[in-house]
């Protein structure tokens, strides 16, 4: 008895203390400790588990059968739903690829204008102007609309026939018969003008506040040492913004990847299929036609594409921290 | 030395001027490609049909609230998706405000069994692209019957991660020693949470709530496919309707877009220094 005491004594560090001493408190404190936790996490979690997680596996789950509506069994058929996606031929492949195509040429000819233009505002409202609060709310401004309300406005403007803006091409003298929705490429120069109109201003905000944060001692350092404003920006305003152009850069590329209202609303996908973007193409395909495990399937080939983006940039963002770190 | 450079700064030069001239001038001329389409869509919405045809870009002559009043007495109930979409977007707000304070401040404050689990998974989801859970939630809507009702279009929508992390980084950095003043005083964990952690919290949950709103209001593409019949839409599949059912009658559909971004402007015109102050907070920390 006394012998148990003392080796328990004797080695304080270990763990099961059994039923007794101080020990038993902590225990039972730490337990309560986790249930007030879960608790007050409860609500969360169910709506968590109930809308994220589990659609997250039921999800891969589908896609990995023959899922049906008109079925009253499925059948578990592998990665067939995958390879059907990646073999030319298959009903599904052909549209797919070519909705992916279309979601690649919107990133690459959305994402410098959306990266370029905002930059480039931010740097005018940065010269400590007398309104650049005003001028801020006001590019700003749009993008708080709803892409329906969007998509109505310039579904005016940019019509053929009846659009404000060819009338004013053809009052100024240059033609009035630009298919600015119904052809290509009118209609992916639409698409980019209109995501620029509305989304720059939050690429604008955040870019305004990483040159605020760019020390101005370096400004006046350039200035000294004989650089112009030219010289200034490409010395001491890009390599200051450098981590927020990589975060801008990421999150406006996975911004445009999954486009969606835009062309639903402006070009619905045309002219043919040219403009129906990927998310466009899961969604007719997984809530129109019935077809939910390709387009489960294609959902995750999609999630898969992206998160490449977000390594690289995880990547990169790493490096720039262990860089300051040595410095 | 430095006297002079400042001398030299003062003096107002016809190049400076130029360049300030210059630069009003541009920047005015991005406002008003930002904002003349908002004029043009307002300014149309008070045409008659025969005038905003006749005349695309002048004032309305005669001033007319004919579009709005065909819309409200017409085929579309959008007075009915005006009701809708505010009260989806005031129930998703409120849902998101309860369960992410309430998690957030656990992960915050409270060391527990799991919790490094927890959290990391509630954050490598913010990673996911939304079109992964499109149709697994759209198959677990109708299974539970929610397919074409509100709760389709709020229920779901509020487990999203960025509330509960927006919220655990504010109460991470709110000082301590209330918390234990009051811990000391006897109150419990519950207590403490309501009577001094949200009131303190006040401006963080104002944010999340204003951009939870506008989230919600704006959302398209889910309730594009989970409502169905006129009565229980929201103005913003509404619309894509309006436009279909409206084809040539511009003022009318312009109506509808002014009834739709009247609600979002105006919460922006009030709160746009939250709003713009949280959308470039988790830029430039980085």
């Amino acid at each position: 008895m006394t012998d148990s005491v003392t080796a328990v004594s004797a080695s304080p560090r270990r763990t099961s203390a059994g039923g007794s001493g101080p020990r038993a408190g902590t225990t039972a404190r730490r337990r309560r400790r986790t249930l007030t936790a879960y608790l007050f996490l409860a609500p969360f979690l169910v709506l968590f588990i109930g809308f994220v997680l589990a659609p997250a596996v039921y999800g891969l789950w589908i896609s990995f059968t023959d899922w049906s509506p008109f079925r009253d069994v499925q059948h578990f058929i592998g990665l067939q739903n995958y390879a059907d996606l990646f073999t030319p031929g298959s009903t599904t492949s052909g549209d797919f690829w070519s909705s992916m195509r279309a979601t690649a040429i919107f990133v690459v000819a959305s994402v410098p204008f959306l990266v370029v233009v905002p930059l480039l505002v931010a740097v005018l409202l940065n010269q400590k102007l007398r309104a650049a609060s005003t001028f801020r709310t006001i590019f700003f401004a749009p993008y708080v609309l709803g892409v329906a309300v969007v998509g109505l406005i310039w579904g005016y403007v940019l019509d053929t026939q009846s659009g404000i803006l060819n009338h004013l091409l053809h009052a100024v003298g240059i033609r009035g018969d630009i298919p600015w929705t119904v052809d290509v490429p009118w209609a992916w120069v639409s698409l980019v003008g209109v995501t620029v109109w509305w989304t720059s201003g939050l690429n604008t905000v955040i870019f305004l506040a990483g040159l605020k944060g760019i020390n101005s001692e370096l400004y006046e350092a350039a200035s000294l040492d004989g650089a112009g404003r030219f010289r200034s920006f490409t010395n001491v305003t890009l390599p200051g913004l450098r981590p927020v152009m990589l975060f801008i850069t990421t999150t406006t590329v996975l911004a445009s990847a999954n486009m969606f209202g835009q062309s639903y609303l402006l070009t619905t996908g045309g002219p043919g299929n040219d403009t129906r973007t990927v998310i466009m193409y899961i969604a007719d395909q997984g809530l129109s036609q019935n077809n939910m495990a390709p387009a489960a399937a294609m959902s995750y080939v999609l999630f898969a594409f992206l998160a490449v983006v977000s390594i690289v940039n995880f990547r990169l963002q790493r490096e720039r921290v262990e860089k300051r770190r040595t410095r | 030395m430095t006297a002079t450079v400042a001398d030299v700064r003062r003096r107002p030069s016809t190049r400076r001027i130029t360049a300030r001239a210059v630069l009003y001038a541009l920047l005015i001329v991005l406002a008003l490609i930002v904002v003349l389409p908002l004029v043009w869509m307002v300014l149309t919405s008070f045409k008659t049909d025969a005038d905003a045809i006749r005349h695309p870009y002048s004032l309305p002559s005669p001033f007319s609230l004919d579009a709005y009043r065909n819309l409200a007495s017409g085929q579309q109930p959008i007075l009915r998706w005006l009701w809708n979409s505010f009260s989806a977007a005031a129930i998703q707000t409120i849902l998101i405000l309860v369960t992410a304070s309430m998690g957030a401040y656990a992960l915050a404050r409270m060391e527990f069994a799991g919790k490094k689990v927890v959290f990391g998974l509630i954050i490598s989801t913010l990673l996911v692209p939304p079109v992964v859970f499109l149709i697994p939630n759209y198959l677990i809507v109708q299974n539970l019957g929610w397919l074409d009702t509100i709760l389709a279009i709020t229920v779901p929508g509020a487990a999203g991660a960025f509330g509960i992390f927006f919220l655990r980084q504010f109460f991470v950095g709110l000082p301590l020693e209330i918390e234990e003043a009051a811990r000391i005083d006897g109150a419990g964990d519950f207590r403490i949470f309501v009577q001094i952690v949200l009131p303190l919290a006040r401006p963080a949950l104002a944010t999340l709530a204003v951009l939870s709103f506008l989230n919600n209001w704006n959302d398209f593409l889910w309730p594009v496919y989970v409502l169905l019949s006129p009565e229980h839409m929201t103005l913003q599949p509404g619309l894509s309707m309006l436009q279909g059912a409206y084809r040539t009658h511009f003022a009318i559909v312009m109506a509808g877009a002014v009834i739709a971004s009247v609600p979002v402007l105006a919460v922006f015109a009030v709160a746009q220094r939250q709003i713009v102050d949280s959308v470039t907070g988790a830029a430039v920390k980085g």
